[in-house]
């Protein structure tokens, strides 16, 4: 929502374009290998994803802009090796503001400094912070200038059936309505998910209690980029805020309604300019504050039982839909799109059988539930469900002014990588490492030369070796081979032998690893990850 | 701890409830229990203190 008087896409500081429906109706109906539904931030990587691997796909958004407001903000590391490995980061890089400390206070006092961990060896920091429209926007020169993606504004999809080999979609646009089949289909649209309804699938899990009002406001406040975490502040004693830093002096706060207090009132302009100017006064910012752009939200774990139907993949929130404490929706929403691109490519194009695809639910969904599991703690700490949490929390919170121990209750434990764990494609861990980072996890960084062991990674798979014969041995394979030194970074990082290997897959994890590589073993690995073979 | 020990403890436990008012009762104990349980550093003897402490409560 935004301030009478302004449309939805007025905004301070952003100028949304506006995009027509296609004006060549030659070919519409043509089929295509992959079509996704939803231009937004998620099936755009994933059509960067496809095409990256060499696959064209026809991408569906329903409205003529980007969405509206800066919703997602915070960005993981994770999702920023995602934005480079489909040549899309630079401008990210330019805009947004990386963060690594937040901090949480109690009525006004400081009860906990939290660092997220971060290393040189790592090329990018933990978070940043940039507007959802932004990081749109940048995806979308990407994805403009790419041949391979074609793109259609104002198209939305009213019906998806299955037909032969693939799903046929008839589509609506300004000018007609029309059929086009695809081989796949990706459904990256959103938390109400059309494609989702028209396939009669719903999501299940939770709702809790909370409920949020989410504000941004431009305004020249003099804090570094911190996560703050105010609980029972003056101002909304007995709610929770969150405040953070975004680009071009835009603040977002998040405040939390008091149980029972009426959401349609709640989020009336006056209420809204209310609450968010009691929270200034309690940050101590007296200055001027423009008010951007507001939403509401209340905190829910919810998962498609399966990511799959069919010809069809549910990516994003279209998927799952989970709180926003743990930074986790916009961030494992472009993990799904990385984790079905490469799958989907190989299939496409021959070199993988199709039960390769049966690896993305479990891997996908295990990485949802991971989520649930810890935003559900978080959920329960800003926004106790019952009279017992009610009380501990509260206790915890009073014991941490002069125990900081009690404080770490209040620490958000926000972004592990997850590591795939229950995955058919993933190899069982070799016993004979004493340390590193085992299959299924995502490779961590490390230093090289002047760059970063990621700049080295192929765009299909990639084979870490510190033995020169067997980098030999695989030198005619589509593997890319990086050897490396035992004197480096890296081989601290991989705890690494002299005879040592690991094979990382196209969306960085780690399919196998061996203390002492032979060729078979490696060569099997291989096949059962890229799916030349069924596991 | 002998009987005498406990008798102080349950006194002076007693007097500071009376001193933070009754609304602030549970508060208190479930600081005290997060201190103490810390100090135990023992999480099984800790739960099934709870466990006990549970016991009977309403009969």
């Amino acid at each position: 929502m935004r301030p009478t008087g302004r449309a939805d896409t007025e905004s301070l500081y952003f100028d949304y374009p506006h995009f027509e429906a296609p004006t060549d109706r030659g070919g519409l109906e043509a089929r295509a290998p992959v079509a996704i539904v939803g231009a937004g931030p998620i099936g755009m990587t994933a059509a960067l994803a496809l095409a990256r691997q060499g696959v064209p796909s026809v991408l569906f958004d329903a409205k003529s802009t980007f969405n509206d407001g800066s919703r997602a903000i915070c960005v993981a590391r994770q999702s920023y090796n995602i934005f480079e490995s489909i040549g899309a980061i630079a401008p990210f890089l330019r805009k947004s503001l990386p963060w690594t400390k937040g901090r949480s206070f109690y009525r006004g006092q400081q009860i906990l400094e939290f660092e997220m961990p971060d290393s040189g060896q790592e090329k990018f920091r933990p978070m940043y912070n940039i507007q959802q429209q932004y990081i749109e926007q940048y995806l979308w020169q990407a994805v403009a200038s790419q041949s391979l993606i074609e793109t259609r504004w104002q198209s939305e999809i009213i019906n998806v059936a299955d037909c032969d080999g693939g799903a046929s979609l008839t589509i609506r646009d300004p000018m007609a309505t029309y059929e086009m089949k695809a081989d796949w289909v990706l459904a990256a649209d959103g938390a109400r998910s059309p494609v989702r309804k028209l396939r009669g699938l719903s999501l299940k899990g939770e709702n809790y209690e909370g409920r949020y009002v989410i504000a941004d406001i431009q305004m020249d406040h003099d804090y570094p980029t911190i996560r703050r975490a105010l609980f029972d502040p003056d101002c909304r004693r007995g709610g929770t805020i969150l405040i953070h830093k975004q680009p071009d002096n835009i603040w977002r706060i998040d405040y939390q309604l008091r149980d029972g207090e009426d959401e349609a009132a709640a989020i009336s302009e006056d209420n809204v300019r209310a609450s968010v100017a009691a929270v200034l006064q309690e940050i101590g910012h007296n200055g001027p504050w423009e008010l951007e752009w507001w939403s509401i939200y209340s905190a829910n774990t919810l998962a498609l039982d399966d990511y799959r139907d069919g010809r069809i993949f549910f990516i994003g929130d279209s998927a799952h839909i989970v709180p926003i404490f743990g930074v986790r929706g916009l961030n494992n929403g472009l993990a799904d799109a990385h984790n079905i691109a490469w799958k989907l490519a190989r299939v496409i194009q021959g070199r993988a059988v199709e039960s390769l695809l049966d690896s993305y639910s479990p891997e996908r969904r295990g990485a949802t539930l991971d989520v649930f599991a810890n935003a559900s703690k978080s959920a329960r700490f800003m926004t106790p469900p019952t009279p017992g949490w009610q009380l501990m929390r509260d206790a915890a919170l009073n014991l941490a002014l002069s125990h900081p121990f009690a404080g770490q209750l209040a620490n958000p434990r926000q972004m592990t990588p997850y590591t795939y764990a229950q995955s058919p494609i993933v190899a069982e861990d070799d016993p004979a490492f004493s340390g590193g980072p085992v299959p299924g996890a995502s490779l961590p960084g490390a230093q090289m030369g002047r760059g970063f062991l990621m700049d080295q990674l192929g765009a299909g798979f990639t084979l870490l070796t510190f033995d020169p014969s067997l980098a030999k041995d695989f030198s005619s394979n589509d593997l890319t081979i990086v050897l490396l030194d035992m004197n480096s970074s890296a081989a601290e990082m991989l705890a690494a032998g002299p005879r040592t290997a690991y094979l990382i897959r196209p969306d960085l994890h780690i399919a196998a690893r061996w203390f002492n590589a032979a060729s078979g073993e490696v060569r099997r690995a291989y096949e059962i990850s890229a799916g030349s073979v069924a596991p | 701890m002998n009987t005498d020990d406990i008798e102080a403890v349950y006194d002076h436990l007693a007097k500071s409830l009376d001193t933070v008012g009754v609304e602030n009762h549970p508060v208190l104990l479930a600081k005290l229990a997060l201190l103490l349980a810390r100090d135990v550093g023992d999480v099984e003897l800790v739960f099934s203190r709870i466990d006990e402490a549970k016991a009977n409560i309403g009969r």
